[in-house]
């Protein structure tokens, strides 16, 4: 099942970004991006734009991965952007479709240089003084790594969806795809369920 | 370890009034490898799936090893280990060594011995290179290998396979029925595949919700043939 989308976003490495503890990958992430949403302005935009450019950089990622994973964040940025102009005027326009390319470099930098394993035991750690007030942090961490991991095997059964709809010459609608697209993804759903019910997870 | 069931059957209600999935059922399996057999939709998922407790059945009940499936859910699963025909729907965990520890969780508390035992697991199916790969990078075959991998990781007494080999080529359909075939525990297999069947010491016939014939392999697989042939 080849996937265009995550499949090995992770890549091992060495670099600096590989080196830092997840808690100040994550929380620089988060800051980022808030930064990035709250600042309403076009040149600043350009900045956040070359701090996420250098942030791939840092971490040696892959000019390839980068056109791969950005190719569709991209389109969504320039149909955003065109709604701006649009609406409001070029300079909103460009720092639409500048800060949306910059969040997504600025995620796959974390992505690329943290395995989703470290992210998830980082997670329990600080989720833990919970556990007094009834939250059960393994169970967090795994409800998040089957969020993660659901990704790619949706997209799948989106592609195959789609081609079957294709195949019988129902390219053009839809609801042709659509529709048993959302029931394959629900019965996906029951049959994980029932996976992990017959694993014994939740047992105990 | 036996798993009777006891005038076992389901029965739910359809917008068309109640409809029989599988009737009352009355058997006891005690021997090694058991094979269920019959047409698509006669119920033979459903009765594999009451053995721990994924179906509860709406009459009678399915003991196993003393205790009840639908009342003692947890200590069956501790015992029953199930497989699925897609192993892309049981395959839960981003990378191949994680899904293994999520098996272990809950017999292995301590964070890297459990990480240091999936990679023992993997090694003892071959899989010990693919350890921090993605399990979607896997082929078909592998991801049902690491499957049974992680189902067989927590040692349960009876595994129950259902149609564990349907989307798999030749070679890997040897190679899973290989490793079913030789293991200690007690195996209910699911199958098409008539040479696996023949290779149990006893299989049910399943056909219109409920067992129609229940003996030696060979003896069972030929009525199975002829009933679908008449």
């Amino acid at each position: 099942m080849s996937n265009p989308l995550l499949v090995g976003v992770y890549q091992p490495g060495t670099s600096l970004l590989h080196r830092l503890p997840v808690g100040a990958k994550l929380g620089g992430l988060g800051v980022l991006s808030l930064t990035i949403v709250a600042v309403r302005d076009a040149r600043a935009a350009v900045v956040f734009l070359a701090v996420a450019v250098a942030l791939a950089l840092v971490g040696r990622i892959g000019l390839r991965m980068l056109a791969r994973t950005t190719r569709s964040v991209l389109l969504i940025a320039v149909i955003a952007g065109a709604v701006q102009w649009w609406v409001s005027g070029p300079a909103k326009a460009v720092e639409t479709l500048l800060d949306l390319v910059s969040l997504a470099l600025a995620a796959i930098a974390v992505s690329a240089t943290t395995p989703v394993n470290a992210i998830l035991d980082s997670l329990v750690r600080w989720i833990s003084p919970l556990r007094r007030i009834g939250v059960d942090p393994d169970r967090v961490a795994m409800t998040i790594g089957l969020a993660v991991q659901a990704l790619p095997g949706t997209v799948a059964l989106a592609l195959e969806t789609r081609d079957a709809a294709r195949a019988r010459g129902l390219g053009r609608h839809p609801r042709a795809y659509l529709t048993p697209f959302v029931i394959r993804v629900v019965a996906r759903a029951h049959e994980t369920g029932d996976a992990l019910a017959a694993r014994g997870v939740g047992d105990d | 370890m036996p798993i009777v069931f006891d005038a076992a059957g389901l029965t739910v209600e359809a917008p068309d009034g109640p409809r029989v999935i599988l009737e009352p059922t009355t058997v006891e399996l005690v021997e090694r490898r058991i094979g269920v057999i019959g047409a698509n939709g006669s119920g033979k998922s459903t009765l594999a799936r009451m053995i721990n407790g994924l179906v509860t059945p709406s009459t009678g009940q399915v003991v196993v090893d003393g205790y009840d499936v639908t009342r003692q859910g947890r200590e069956v699963r501790r015992r029953v280990g199930f497989c699925f025909t897609d192993p892309a729907a049981q395959l839960v965990m981003p990378t191949c060594v994680e899904d293994v520890e999520l098996s272990l969780r809950r017999t292995v508390k301590d964070a890297r011995q459990r990480r240091q035992r999936a990679l023992d697991v993997l090694t003892r199916h071959g899989l010990a290179e693919h350890a921090d790969v993605s399990v979607h990078a896997l082929s078909g075959g592998q991801k049902q290998l690491l499957a049974l991998a992680g189902v067989l990781a927590v040692e349960p007494a009876v595994l129950v396979a259902d149609e564990p080999t349907t989307l798999l080529d030749l070679a890997n359909t040897r190679r899973v029925a290989d490793l079913l075939f030789g293991l200690d525990q007690q195996v209910v297999l699911v199958t098409h595949d008539l040479d696996l069947a023949r290779r149990c010491d006893r299989v049910l016939v399943v056909a219109d919700a409920a067992v129609r014939y229940d003996g030696p392999a060979d003896a069972a697989v030929d009525h199975y043939l002829q009933s679908v042939t008449a």
